[in-house]
């Protein structure tokens, strides 16, 4: 018993290893409470939860191109609008005007994986050329490749809708589904149920299985030759050389393996909303997962997890709501004149808090980054890398060395 | 005669109007410790970068253990059996002693992306394997004990032998040393002549630039000197140390 509590009080003092049991909890837990408080009506939250899990996916990936492997990508949103084309273009009637004539409409399932391939084969494409570029040289290309894909998207009228995009794309279709009070229905089984936006926590609970799965597969990599490998091309391109890892290779799996990623999170982002277009893969996607991945903790998984849900919910719940929330806390105590307008250009408290939202977000941004520059949760070696001043080691410093 | 398993010849490596190594060739035999020395930037590292492929030499060609290996990539040089240390050390500082040195078996490792991302069995009993070496390896320095430390933690001297294990970690033919006891005391000298014998009794021949001469002449049975890209003197220590040319090349010419 001892021999027991023992292995897991060791297990906690391991931030990484607490982290992912939290989010867990916090993932199994989160519909049960929010319908429990909401009383039954808290689709809405379960449902920007999902969403909530497709950043994470995102950022997942993004930490694999960028904190594993060290490569600055700016057009990471590409990938993951191709995700989500590929999947809307096989599993709607899309097709049916485009020259083909045929509607193709393959299942949910295997589509997730088709726009997965699609995807990392666009990663590879855009790698082969670019990888042999360092640092800001590639962070450039991959910038005007995330700014070229949605619009190839755009104007190729004939296959993806254009500026409308594809809608009515197929839902996720769930062989078994079980029912139960969780729902607000008596226990049962269901076949074959549709996952509509009438069912979100269905979107909800498949995002969170992806997820499981994902960081699975990520952690096996790191801890496998090819994590050993990208680790030692972000430290020492040369050394890394001279000890046997073919970088371009190296780097160019890294790619597309993140890119994967993304195109996974876009094949169900693309079902989950049921309609695509290119509005929705725009620079600032790519940024948002960027500051995520920094956030959150570059090169460890659940820093970047973290540092997705963190963002996302400031972004996607507190900014909205922050305006109606902040007039009616000074209604509440008393200070409502605050909220009403006023000739001289005052325009009401709830207002004037909307029109300062993102001053506000960039101010979290800061906050956050100059209180822990190296992300919310960060890598061993990256927290070290950031601290080296304060633990100084017994070796001379490099430039004493040669 | 003895087998060679390094021919260059009549390499050449320019840089602009710059010529860094000027028509250089000499052999170096199987299971031999073979030098190249020469005054501060007479060409013994872009050599050693052209052997090595991190430079493409500009005329002449290297043959190594009977392939071509002239203009190869330094990934594609390490597999074929070369392996090398740099002049300022370049380890990965914050990875593990042990990391660095698994790192080494890199392109001797068979397990393919979707061993890593599944943890096949044999992907795990792969890594057993080569962190089982990898510790030998670490023993074969004196570095089992620091293990689990960050490279950048060890003692200079330390970081050195663990560059070497790493280099050997990758089971070289031919093991190329770019100046290993720079900023020695005189016993760490010692211990590295040493440490190089045992490593020639595992059956790779060593290749060393070096300054320090009482550790080229006590380890090495040849010596090739450059002096501004060209060879001016190659054979045995003895022959070497009486070469006028290489006295008037360390030392001046006396007036």
């Amino acid at each position: 018993m001892n021999g027991f509590v023992g292995s897991i009080r060791a297990r906690l003092r391991s931030p990484n290893a607490t982290a992912y049991a939290v989010m867990l909890i916090a993932a199994l837990v989160y519909p049960e409470i929010v319908q429990f408080v909401t009383g039954g009506n808290g689709d809405a939250l379960v449902g920007l939860a999902a969403d909530a899990g497709i950043f994470v996916l995102l950022a997942i990936g993004l930490n694999v191109v960028v904190g594993f492997a060290g490569l600055l990508d700016l057009g990471y949103a590409a990938f993951f609008a191709i995700g989500a084309y590929t999947y809307a273009i096989i599993a709607s009637d899309e097709l049916a005007t485009a020259p083909i004539h045929h509607a193709v409409h393959i299942p949910f399932w295997i589509a997730m994986f088709v726009g997965l391939f699609v995807a990392a084969g666009f990663g590879a494409l855009l790698g082969a050329p670019t990888l042999r570029l360092r640092g800001d040289y590639l962070a450039i290309v991959t910038l005007g490749f995330g700014e070229i894909v949605p619009r190839v998207f755009r104007n190729l009228n004939v296959w993806t809708g254009g500026v409308f995009g594809v809608s009515a794309i197929d839902p996720p279709t769930v062989p078994r589904w079980l029912d139960g009070p969780w729902a607000g229905d008596p226990f049962g089984i269901q076949q074959d149920l549709q996952l509509t936006s009438a069912n979100l926590t269905g979107f909800y609970i498949v995002i969170v299985v992806v997820i499981i799965g994902v960081v699975i597969l990520v952690n096996n990599l790191e801890r496998s030759r090819l994590g050993r490998a990208w680790m030692a091309v972000r430290e020492d391109e040369t050394a890394a050389a001279a000890t046997g890892v073919n970088t371009v290779n190296i780097k160019l799996l890294a790619f597309a393996i993140g890119a994967s990623t993304s195109g996974f999170a876009g094949a169900f982002y693309g079902a989950k909303l049921s309609v695509v277009n290119s509005d929705q893969f725009s620079f600032i996607i790519s940024i948002t997962v960027l500051s995520m991945v920094v956030l959150g903790g570059m090169g460890n998984i659940p820093g970047a997890m973290i540092g997705g849900l963190v963002l996302y919910f400031i972004l996607y719940k507190f900014l909205p709501d922050a305006p109606n929330q902040v007039a009616s806390l000074v209604q509440s105590i008393g200070l409502g004149w605050l909220n009403n307008t006023n000739p001289n250009g005052w325009p009401g408290l709830g207002e004037e808090v909307n029109r300062l939202k993102y001053i506000i977000f960039g101010l979290i941004i800061v906050g956050i980054m100059l209180y822990r520059p190296q992300g919310l949760l960060p890598s061993r070696a990256r927290r070290q890398e950031l601290t080296s001043e304060e633990v100084p080691g017994i070796g001379a410093p490099r430039e004493l060395q040669s | 005669m003895a087998d060679t398993i390094l021919t260059v010849t009549g390499l050449t490596k320019r840089f602009g109007g710059l010529v860094a190594v000027d028509n250089v060739s000499f052999d170096v035999n199987v299971g031999e410790v073979f030098a190249l020395i020469g005054p501060n930037g007479a060409g013994k590292t872009t050599l050693f970068n052209c052997v090595t492929g991190f430079f493409a030499p500009s005329l002449g060609t290297v043959i190594f253990d009977g392939n071509d290996i002239t203009g190869r990539k330094p990934h594609q040089t390490v597999k074929a059996g070369i392996a090398r240390t740099f002049q300022n050390i370049r380890l990965f500082d914050y990875m593990t002693v042990l990391d660095n040195v698994r790192l080494g078996f890199h392109s001797r490792m068979r397990s393919q992306v979707w061993d890593s991302l599944f943890k096949t069995p044999f992907e795990r009993h792969e890594e057993a394997e080569i962190t089982e070496r990898a510790m030998e390896l670490l023993r074969f320095v004196g570095l089992e004990r620091r293990r689990d430390d960050q490279a950048r933690n060890l003692a200079y001297g330390q970081q050195r032998r663990l560059e070497i294990a790493r280099a050997m970690a990758t089971q070289p033919k031919l093991l190329l040393l770019d100046e290993p006891a720079a900023g020695f005391t005189p016993q760490e000298k010692v211990d590295l002549m040493n440490l190089v014998h045992q490593i020639l009794s595992k059956d790779i021949t060593v290749f060393l630039i070096e300054h320090d001469m009482r550790v080229v002449m006590g380890i090495s049975q040849k010596i090739v000197v450059l002096d501004h890209g060209e060879k001016i003197a190659e054979g045995g220590p003895a022959e070497v140390r009486a070469n006028p040319r290489v006295i008037e090349a360390y030392l001046g010419k006396s007036a």
